[in-house]
């Protein structure tokens, strides 16, 4: 009995994951579509993340004379952490194998160990858009990533479990109860979303203007399959993040290991809550405008301290 | 769980208070502090709604219908008439900086709290901590009047002052009688009026409503 | 079985005497320096590796008492082998065996007469910490706590030639005795007027003291300690003596001796004290916060490389000292599980810490031998000359972030975990305090990866900033080795917490009476209270990783193909690049101190746009010395200024205080 749930939730698992990592450059491409009809153009199509990924993967990689192995199999490490946030986060189904691997803070700590590689690798070449891009990454991070541990957190004092199945558990299945300290949680939650994701009030995921590029001047060197990867690995932490939200704020609906009568539901519910996610996404970068960098940490300080702010108040109102 | 829906709403409503007013420290365009002002009197209503429904209170159907139409419709119609015609647009300038104010709030909020504790204790009717965040939106109202240059936004912390007050009023003792209510209410309006004149003015005085500049006045 | 049975504590001693021949050996083979590199120092690994088995070994052993034939008459020396001793043993001597092996390559260059010095204050810094370790009376550690300050201050004059040297290593004895004469009346205290005989530990533990007297010992010997361990306001020697040191001695500095001061101060609360009050916490909490913040904030503003570790040492002893707070906390409330919870997390940190600073200490040593060049603004690029340095740094810089899997992220996590699974403590003060702390410790963490970050990038990866670097060789076989092991420690530490933890309970029931133990009965999954709460397993993580990498290779390679070229960096297009576009050491941590402008006190000199020579000078300093000991420097110039006004030199005036003080004194008697 035993083996039959543990081999039913390899087989989740990995139902779960090989659909993600097929399904996030879709959503990056819904977002990118949301954002042309919102902006009255007509946009390139749902399928052009998949276009320049195969494109990207056809040509020849360029690399710089100087480029280090550490450049070179950055993009890897940055594709297996994104994968494996991925496989940690309940998406389509909870109480996933592998989710026991890692809790949260392991899952904050995934994205930490993609950021260093990425920053690190953008410093590699030594150009000095390179450099300046790893540093803002860095001063973008240190703010968000505790901040995103202090939502974790704020959830975790709930549910009493640092395990996001524990905490989607909570969440979904027993009574209907409003958490005061979740409503702080999540408008943090949602400044880190755009910052961490290079989103538009902090970065510009379409821009090629130098000085205001933050992840783009980190990656100006990569090219090819290299490139691919990075940017199949930024479309998957977008579709992480975004499944986070769901999972912590809007977790109804999803389906348990083994349940199979409920996986067809859970993955229409799931397709639901992306799409409106992402043109959410969308419409908040439409109405909202780029800040100078030096706003940045003001606006990451506001997400940190609503975060921590979210903690006191589970603690004061002791709910 | 322990808790009735209708306590749960009133602290998730309460906590959004407490999370309006911390947006309103860290907002520094004054159109947007005047549209969260009213968003506070739309969420006042609410709860005061929600009170009246679980404790059958009906007075208090009529102030929450008081606040809807002074807090959320005249008097941030009466504001934003009053930046059209004094034309200004935002509030950059604030005396400490954000991250700083904030953190000061959340001291603040620590400090309300332990103060609120005794009292919440005493009184059986609320959920511990209400009383807690209607002193905390009171205290953050006076610290955005404190670190702010420009007279409306210190008018709008005044006035979300009020609305902290009137918060404690209505979840702690379920409200005060409709006398007292309506008196305060008049109050607010007649002062909402007052300052408009003041705003006038001051600029005509100073040429700005930056009052660092009022401070001129000392040396006459 | 056998009669004459060895105890732990008997190899432990004999090592220490062996250490002591060792540095005697070394200084009378002044004549051949090669023999020093070549035997000395590889002997001292090898018995540093038999220290640590033998802590190992000694950790599930009842104590193990000795009382030495030496000391004063009728005062014999004690020393006593327990669990929390054969921890810090295994600590020190795992550490000194990496960074002996790599000193055997490191001085290698030095001259006869000079190593042979270093090679007898080396191995008495050793020695003298070991017996810091084992001491078990107030007199033995008093005089292994000053062999060891005084055979460390030698060691960071080891270049006493350089004045700078010489006023770091001043500083540095300068607050070690102050420390010194805390930690005494400490003992004092404790010792609580039951006579000469009370000076032994068993004597102390025996000992009950008010709450009042308590709190006082407590506080001496936090201050005591602290000054030791480099803790906010005392910090102010670390990073002036850690970059004047000899790399090989900054790591010991940093990994094993400020390590003693924990232990001293684990020592001294929680075995010695019996009384405990909550605000001894909420103060050691409260100050390892600010320690922390503190620390890793001036780490990342530092342009020399030794002192960017030096501060970032100062942020792991401020983790170190939050965990003790909330260990003592939860020991207050009676919560000794999660009191064992902060406290494994304390002390899983200390053997990180010991591990990783140490690495990157050796590694800044291996990279000042190649390019003579301290100054990160300067390096760059030497992933491409050094591969064996970088790589093991990697490792090291990947742990001291803490990044999974690596050995800093577990600590960190139960930490974190100890955090959360506070609420419910009676007091509501605490219960306010604790989200904060949290989110203090978050944020530290987060910034350390920044500094790390900042550190390698700068050293290790770009273009030369320098033409002289493009020759720099890479390190040694014997620094390799040093190298490989410390960053292999980090490895295993990160990958096998299960036995760390299981091994760390024995400290942990030894000094709360409760160890924390494993819900899980495998080794993969680490789970401190229940499965259901909280589990991390750093193997399959790893796993993870690396097969879904190693899987989109081969089917990206086998699917499309692997095809490079080699071209010039691309960079936007523009056509001139040259080394100095790259952000320096300083433009790397210009966000942070514009950030946290309020905390240094900062000089700077900007060109003006015209200059035809443009010189940039900036420099950030420590508020706390210029508020803090400069007041104090000059009050105690003054007051030494006032009692020379007494001083005249000549024998009569001398003769008539003396006449003097006696007729006051018979007058009063």
């Amino acid at each position: 009995m035993d083996h039959i749930n543990l081999a039913l939730g390899i087989i989740f698992q990995l139902c779960q994951s090989l659909l993600v990592v097929a399904l996030a450059p879709l959503l990056t491409g819904w977002v990118g579509q949301c954002r042309a009809w919102l902006q009255n153009r007509t946009g390139p199509g749902l399928l052009q993340p998949y276009r320049t990924l195969h494109k990207l993967f056809l040509k020849d990689a360029l690399l710089a004379d100087n480029a280090s192995p550490l450049f070179r199999v950055t993009p890897y490490i940055l594709f297996g952490c994104m994968w494996l946030a991925a496989a940690i986060i309940p998406i389509i189904a909870i109480d996933l194998p592998f989710s026991q691997a890692a809790d949260v803070i392991a899952l904050v700590g995934v994205f930490a160990l993609a950021r260093v590689f990425i920053a690190l690798a953008a410093m590699d070449i030594g150009t000095s858009f390179g450099s300046m891009g790893a540093r803002r990454e860095m001063l973008v991070s240190f703010l968000a990533e505790p901040a995103l541990l202090m939502v974790f957190f704020a959830s975790s004092l709930i549910s009493h479990s640092t395990q996001l199945p524990h905490i989607v558990e909570t969440f979904s299945h027993h009574a209907f109860v409003l958490y005061p300290s979740l409503a702080f949680a999540s408008i943090a939650f949602l400044m880190i979303l755009l910052a961490e994701n290079a989103r538009i009030p902090v970065d510009n995921p379409s821009t090629h203007l130098e000085l205001t590029m933050i992840h783009e001047a980190m990656i100006l060197e990569y090219s090819a399959r290299h490139l691919a990867l990075v940017e199949w690995a930024v479309s998957l932490k977008l579709f992480a993040y975004i499944s986070i939200g769901i999972a912590l704020f809007f977790p109804y609906g999803i389906a348990e290991v083994g349940n199979w009568g409920a996986l067809p539901l859970a993955i229409v519910a799931l397709l639901l809550k992306l799409t409106a996610a992402g043109a959410g996404l969308a419409g908040l970068e439409t109405i909202l405008a780029k800040m100078r960098i030096f706003r940045v940490p003001e606006f990451l300080g506001t997400a940190f301290l609503l975060a921590v702010l979210g903690l006191l108040i589970h603690f004061l109102l002791g709910a | 769980m322990s808790l009735a829906l209708s306590t749960q709403i009133i602290n998730l409503l309460a906590a959004i208070l407490l999370l309006i007013a911390f947006a309103m420290i860290s907002q520094r365009r004054i159109l947007s502090l005047i549209n969260l002002f009213a968003l506070q009197g739309f969420i006042l209503t609410m709860s005061t709604g929600v009170v009246a429904y679980s404790t059958a209170q009906h007075h208090l159907y009529y102030s929450a219908g008081l606040t809807l139409l002074l807090k959320v419709l005249v008097l941030p119609w009466l504001l934003h008439r009053l930046i059209r015609k004094l034309k200004i647009k935002w509030d950059v300038e604030t005396l400490i900086n954000i991250p700083t104010t904030m953190l000061a709030g959340i001291v603040l909020v620590i400090f309300s709290f332990d103060l609120a504790a005794p009292i919440s204790q005493l009184s059986d009717s609320v959920t511990r901590g209400l009383i807690g965040i209607a002193l905390a939106s009171v205290l953050l109202s006076l610290l955005m009047m404190l670190t702010r240059r420009k007279a409306v936004s210190q008018v709008v912390g005044f006035l979300s002052l009020e609305n902290g007050l009137f918060f404690a009023a209505t979840s702690a003792t379920h409200g005060m009688p409709l006398v007292v209510e309506l008196g305060i209410a008049l109050d607010v309006l007649v002062a909402t009026f007052i300052f408009g004149i003041f705003f006038f003015q001051i600029r005509e005085t100073f040429d700005s409503l930056d009052i660092s500049h009022m401070e001129t006045l000392k040396d006459d | 079985m056998n009669e004459i049975s060895v105890l732990p504590i008997d190899v432990a001693g004999g090592i220490i005497l062996l250490w002591i021949a060792l540095g005697l050996i070394g200084l009378a083979l002044q004549r051949s320096p090669s023999m020093i590199c070549r035997l000395v120092f590889p002997l001292g690994a090898a018995l540093a590796l038999l220290l640590a088995a033998t802590g190992l070994w000694a950790l599930a052993e009842t104590p193990n008492i000795a009382v030495l034939p030496l000391g004063l008459p009728d005062l014999p020396l004690h020393l006593r082998l327990d669990p929390l001793s054969a921890f810090f043993l295994i600590l020190l001597g795992g550490t000194a065996f990496g960074v002996s092996l790599y000193s055997a390559g490191y001085f290698k260059t030095m001259a006869g007469g000079m190593l042979g010095l270093l090679s007898l204050e080396y191995h008495l810094f050793l020695a003298s910490m070991a017996l810091v370790i084992l001491a078990d009376d107030a007199y033995m550690f008093m005089v292994a706590w000053e062999s060891m300050a005084l055979s460390s201050y030698f060691l960071v004059t080891t270049d006493h030639k350089i004045p700078d040297i010489r006023r770091a290593g001043f500083l540095y004895l300068l607050i070690a005795h102050v420390g010194a004469i805390a930690i005494l009346l400490s003992f004092g205290v404790m010792q609580a007027g039951h006579g000469i005989a009370a000076y032994t530990f068993d004597a102390m533990r025996a000992t009950p003291l008010s709450s009042f007297w308590s709190s006082v010992a407590f506080l001496l010997a936090l201050f005591g300690f602290g000054a030791k361990a480099g803790v906010l306001p005392m910090h102010v020697w670390l990073p002036e003596a850690h970059p004047a040191a000899p790399s090989p001695v900054s790591a010991l500095m940093s990994g094993v001796m400020l390590k003693t001061a924990i232990y001293g101060f684990l020592r001294v609360t929680f075995d010695l004290l019996d009384v405990h009050l909550w605000w001894w916490g909420v103060l050691v909490l409260a100050l390892g916060l600010l320690t922390a913040v503190f620390g890793v904030i001036f780490a990342a503003v530092q342009g020399d490389m030794k002192r960017l570790l030096a501060y970032s040492s100062i942020e792991n002893i401020g983790l170190l000292l939050v965990g003790i707070g909330l260990t003592i906390i939860f020991h207050v409330y009676g919560k000794n599980a999660l009191a064992a919870l902060s406290l494994t997390a304390t002390l899983y940190h200390s053997l990180n810490h010991a591990f990783f600073k140490s690495l990157l200490f050796i590694g800044t040593g291996s990279i000042l031998h190649a390019t003579g060049e301290r100054n990160m603004g300067r390096l760059g690029g030497l992933i491409r000359r050094m591969p064996w340095v970088a790589v093991t740094l990697l490792i090291g810089v990947l742990s001291i972030a803490g990044l999974p899997p690596f050995n800093g992220f577990i600590s960190e996590w139960l930490l974190l975990q100890a955090f959360l699974l506070s609420p419910g403590l009676p007091n509501t003060h605490i219960n306010m305090l604790i989200p904060v702390a949290a989110a203090v410790i978050a944020l530290a963490a987060a910034l350390a990866a920044y500094v790390m970050v900042k550190f390698y990038g700068i050293i290790f990866l770009g273009q030369f900033r320098e033409p002289g670097l493009a020759d720099a060789h890479d390190a040694g076989w014997w620094e390799r080795l040093g190298l490989v092991w410390l960053a292999s420690a980090c490895i295993v530490l990160g990958l096998a917490p299960v036995y760390v933890v299981q091994k760390l309970d024995f400290v942990t029931k030894m000094l709360l009476g409760q160890g924390l133990g494993n819900s899980t009965s495998g080794w993969l999954f680490v789970a401190p209270v229940d499965i259901e709460r909280a589990s991390y397993s750093p193997v399959y993580f790893l796993l993870a990783v690396l097969g879904v990498m190693s899987v989109t290779a081969w089917v990206v390679h086998h699917y499309y193909h692997g095809r490079v070229s080699r071209v010039p960096a691309w960079d936007c297009g523009f056509p001139a690049q040259t080394a100095r576009m790259q952000d320096t050491a300083e433009g790397f941590g210009q966000p942070i101190r514009r950030l946290f402008e309020p905390f240094f006190k900062i000089e700077r000199e900007m060109p003006s746009p015209f200059d035809v020579h443009p010189r940039y000078h900036g420099q950030s300093d420590d508020k706390i010395w210029f508020f803090l000991y400069l007041p104090i420097k000059l009050m105690v110039q003054s007051l030494s200024s006032w009692t020379s006004l007494i001083q005249h030199g000549r024998i009569h005036v001398y003769l008539l205080y003396t006449f003097v003080t006696l007729i006051v004194l018979l007058a009063f008697v």
